[in-house]
């Protein structure tokens, strides 16, 4: 399968090269490159990615001024469409800066700078990012993050927990998230946004000291979801 | 004209930051400083005339994210 994913780069992203990476050696296609200031997207994407980094500095608020430049608006209308887009960290914070995703992401409830190794529980397989995890099963993936705590209103928790867009959460305290998530998804299911670093996470075999294989399986999940679907 | 737009985080949302410049206030020997919470204060100069629901939409689209921040628009000469 042709498998045909765009890695958008803001000013400031910094792990969008990783990005970029972790899709080609599990697809074996070169990820397309996208720049912000560009006003449209390749045609028949299997996946936006939007990357971690300090978009824009982080000024005025994580992810805020990233998601008003000209790439977001074809990247609205393509998760619209119904395009799979993952966005990881700081491409989270886009995400709900741009409103594709509720909530938002505060600053670590400890004000540290986080980073390393967490445990994530997998609360929903019914979902192409997700389809190969067992339900409940717990998974290694690096964080890297100042601003990662989670935040949404009691009645928007609850409706994301009771529609299954929940898609992880923390197995251990990391930054102070409401309901300890770490991994939100869209109505739709399309769009997922998580403050991990999957593509940190990507060596065939398990290597602790390289962020471990379970970034991989993430996206092998996208793939396979897309070859069955 | 001059534009003040006040940003703050909704009461409830944690304010780590208020917290720690709180904490750092108490470590000088201030007493009797019961809460801090930290916002923004953003200054627009535009054109005269510009009506209040532009401005509020300014604050709604980007310069405060609702689902967090409460914003407050202030008007009126420069101070």
């Amino acid at each position: 399968m042709a498998f045909r994913a765009a890695v958008i780069t803001f000013p400031g992203s910094n792990c969008d090269r990783d990005m970029a990476t972790a899709l080609e050696a599990v697809s074996g296609q070169p990820a397309i490159r996208v720049w912000h200031g560009d006003a449209d997207l390749p045609e028949r994407l299997d996946l936006i990615a939007l990357p971690g980094g300090f978009s824009y500095g982080d000024y005025l608020r994580s992810g805020a001024m990233a998601a008003t430049s000209p790439i977001m608006r074809a990247v609205i209308a393509a998760a619209d469409r119904g395009v799979p887009v993952l966005g990881v960290c700081n491409g989270f914070q886009v995400l709900t800066e741009a409103r594709l995703l509720p909530g938002a992401l505060l600053r670590n409830a400890g004000q540290r700078f986080v980073c390393r190794t967490v445990s994530l529980t997998v609360c929903n397989t019914d979902t192409l990012f997700t389809a190969g995890f067992s339900a409940g099963e717990t998974i290694r993936i690096p964080v890297a993050h100042h601003d990662g705590n989670y935040f949404a209103d009691a009645d928007t928790l609850d409706r994301l927990e009771g529609e299954g867009r929940v898609a992880f959460r923390y197995a251990e305290a990391c930054n102070g998230s409401a309901r300890d998530i770490a991994g939100v998804l869209s109505a739709n299911g399309r769009v997922l946004g998580m403050m991990p670093h999957p593509e940190r996470a990507i060596e065939p075999a398990a290597v602790p000291a390289l962020g471990g294989a379970d970034g991989r399986r993430l996206f092998a999940n996208i793939l396979a979801s897309l070859a069955n679907a | 004209m001059q534009v003040r737009v006040l940003v703050r985080l909704k009461p409830g949302v944690l304010d780590p930051q208020g917290r720690a410049v709180h904490h750092a206030l108490e470590g000088l020997g201030f007493a009797g400083v019961e809460d801090v919470r930290v916002g923004r204060l953003i200054e627009l100069d535009v054109a005269d005339g510009t009506d209040h629901d532009t401005l509020k939409a300014m604050c709604e689209k980007l310069l405060a994210n609702t689902v967090i921040e409460s914003f407050t628009i202030e008007t009126g000469a420069a101070g």
